[in-house]
């Protein structure tokens, strides 16, 4: 009896073995892995810190306390502020056509909102700046209604929402696809009107897409660089966002005013993250329980 | 508690819940429902039965007001329901896959017409209560639609459609996502809810034991036409065409062609008096029509029993000819051991009744089929 036992034990290592590579290759695999993680990640993050505080807490405190650091972060916030709630909107409207409408047009559509993430930044916001810029297409006319887009809050804002313009409705479109449109016909048949299914049923079934929506495009939205830099004209106390404010100061040879500013952004981005993994974990441990109370 | 369920249908069974005339919708070039015209009675348990896209789901789905009319009149009680919107029908629907909302619970399923009708909260949790009852359903309000059983979730969806008490219950094709042995369980249910309800049902199968077994009467549609209308012994025993005659119940079908004023097939023959020399013929016959006897005298035909299959009380049995031609037969277990049947051995047989299902002077439309071939579409069992 003792040697079938150890028999079997023995055909089970054997059969896990013959999937698996050896140690050698497996740890090897993985310290490069981590390593480089470490090397271009998680190093370069923590130096971020360590320059910010490298004079103290207080200088730090004092370089983002700054009234032209100030203008940038409240700015930032601004922008984030149009920009999200606008892609969050269209992101509905367009996952919304795509996935619950036939129409001609549908694959050109979704090519298009594709369209701010293989666009180079800096062409998206030269682009405005041809549009709408004092020698632009509209520039004409806008300087003669006295308005001001290009080297303003306004063309930020323009900037921004074409570049975050994806994230929504990337992270929708699968989800109301697979969702289908069954839902919706049957909250109509119990008397529901549009607003009703839409607040009751479409909206809870892609709720973690949209919040995941949100968040990656509120981190772009705070963080982008590229595009804002070339319509906001850099000035300072009114036009420079968080991102401009740190390269500004890093120009001026400002390494721990700039890195102050920059662990603020840092900060930022490892928030949203930690929040998007509480998210799929939320999400992980709701479908494990309602697979394990099946 | 079944009392205020009944409010749902308190008119009698002799009123005319839901009428059709001369229905026609279209899809772009395609005509998924051509002229329909058949009515609905007050209480009444209707099947629509078809092979798939016959346009009975279409029909059902213009009914709920899912999809317009091209052409012709929808009535619900009398009122032309055309324009009416699908909220402003009162009509409860089931679909195929229960369309439950997945974000909500058992309870909030329920309640959500109820909701939405603005019902108060105590009356709503009152009607939540005693649908959950009634459906066996107590305990699991809190559950969400990904932790029920196929059978739970079927319950739920048709306690969301009766909640808000409409004057029809529509459901698409119910029994199809569930497996063989709930479905019969379901069936029975289904039968006693309706028979407690009493509000009137209609649903839509491509199953035509299932049509026969519950409904009060089928429509019968294939390729967008209605075929028949009628209680299931109507169909069964009195089919308007061949069509019919052969997608409800198993038929032995034959092509034969009449030569001195017989119509014959390999050794069998059948009187076809007045009927022209070299006319063709396509005759059918139930299995039931086949009567056999270990007794080869006892009988004119004569072949062999090639399998017999257990269905429980019934049994099927496939009878070889000596030219080849197989037939099927059914008989009761007691008379099969009566006769001590067994594979293989010979037997004498006559077809004690056949109906003539088409008559042509030239060849036979292309339907033509033997009953050794495959017959994909007519289901066993009857």
């Amino acid at each position: 009896m003792p040697a079938i036992v150890t028999n079997h034990i023995s055909a089970v290592e054997k059969s896990e073995r013959a999937t698996e590579e050896s140690p050698f290759i497996k740890w090897t695999l993985i310290t490069i892995a981590l390593g480089f993680c470490i090397l271009f990640l998680v190093l370069p993050l923590l130096n971020v810190f360590v320059q910010a505080l490298g004079k103290g807490w207080a200088f730090c405190w004092a370089s983002l306390s700054h009234p032209d650091s100030w203008s940038a972060i409240r700015l930032t916030l601004i922008v984030a502020g149009i920009s999200v709630p606008l892609n969050v909107l269209f992101g509905l409207a367009a996952a919304w056509a795509i996935a619950k409408f036939k129409f001609r047009g549908k694959s050109i559509l979704i090519t298009l909102i594709d369209l701010p993430f293989s666009v180079s930044p800096v062409v998206a916001g030269l682009m405005f700046v041809v549009l709408f810029g004092l020698q632009g297409f509209f520039g004409q006319w806008l300087d003669a209604h006295n308005i001001k887009i290009i080297f303003a809050v306004p063309g930020i804002v323009l900037a921004t929402v074409f570049i975050t313009f994806p994230f929504v409705a990337r992270e929708l479109i699968p989800v109301m696809q697979a969702t289908g449109t069954e839902q919706e016909q049957a909250a109509l048949t119990l008397g529901a009107n549009g607003w009703q299914t839409f607040w009751h049923v479409t909206l809870p079934s892609v709720k973690w897409g949209l919040i995941y929506g949100i968040i990656l495009c509120n981190a772009r939205a705070m963080g982008e660089f590229g595009a804002v830099s070339v319509v906001s004209g850099h000035i300072t106390g009114q036009t420079d966002t968080m991102p401009l404010r740190v390269e500004k100061l890093y120009n001026e040879y400002n390494a721990p005013a700039a890195f102050a500013v920059a662990s603020l952004l840092t900060l930022l981005a490892l928030f949203t993250l930690g929040i998007k993994t509480l998210l799929e974990w939320k999400q992980a441990r709701e479908y494990r329980k309602a697979v394990d109370s099946r | 508690m079944v009392d205020s369920l009944k409010e749902v249908d308190s008119r009698k069974l002799t009123s005319v819940s839901i009428e059709l005339k001369n229905v026609t919708k279209q899809f772009g070039e395609a005509t998924a429902v051509n002229n329909v015209s058949f009515s609905v009675q007050e209480g009444e348990l209707m099947a629509l039965l078809g092979p798939s896209g016959g346009g009975k789901t279409t029909v059902l789905r213009m009914i709920a007001g899912l999809e317009v009319p091209t052409v012709g009149d929808l009535f619900i009680r009398g009122e032309r329901v055309n324009e009416l919107s699908v909220q402003e029908r009162n009509i409860g629907f089931v679909f195929q896959n229960y369309a439950l909302f997945k974000s909500m619970n058992v309870f909030k399923n329920i309640a959500f017409g109820l909701k939405v009708k603005k019902w108060k909260r105590p009356e709503r949790k009152a009607r939540v209560a005693e649908l959950l009852t009634l459906f066996g359903l107590d305990g699991l309000e809190r559950r969400y639609p990904h932790q029920l059983s196929g059978g739970q979730r079927q319950r739920v969806a048709i306690a969301r459609a009766l909640a808000p008490k409409p004057s029809v219950l529509l459901l698409d094709e119910p029994f199809g996502a569930v497996d063989a042995k709930i479905r019969q369980e379901l069936r029975e249910w289904l039968v006693t809810l309706h028979q407690e309800l009493n509000v009137t049902t209609i649903f839509v199968t491509h199953d035509q034991e299932e049509a026969l077994e519950l409904a009060d009467r089928i429509v019968i549609f294939s390729r967008g036409t209605l075929e028949q209308v009628g209680t299931p012994r109507e169909v069964y025993e009195h089919p308007a065409n061949e069509f019919v005659a052969r997608f409800i119940g198993v038929m032995n079908v034959l092509e034969l062609e009449v030569r001195e004023g017989f119509a014959r097939l390999g050794e069998l023959q059948f009187p076809a008096h007045g009927q022209a020399e070299g006319q063709k013929l396509r005759i059918g016959f139930r299995p039931y029509s086949v009567q056999i006897s270990s007794d080869l005298n006892q009988y004119i035909y004569r072949a062999v029993l090639r399998r017999t299959f257990f269905l429980g009380i019934m049994l099927r049995l496939e009878l070889e000819l000596p030219s080849g031609l197989v037939l099927r037969a059914r008989m009761t277990k007691e008379e099969y051991a009566q006769q001590a049947l067994e594979d293989g051995r010979d037997v004498s047989f006559q077809i004690r009744e056949y109906r003539i299902l088409a008559r042509e002077s030239g060849a036979l439309s292309p339907e033509t089929e033997f009953i050794h071939k495959a017959q994909p579409m007519i289901a066993e069992n009857i």
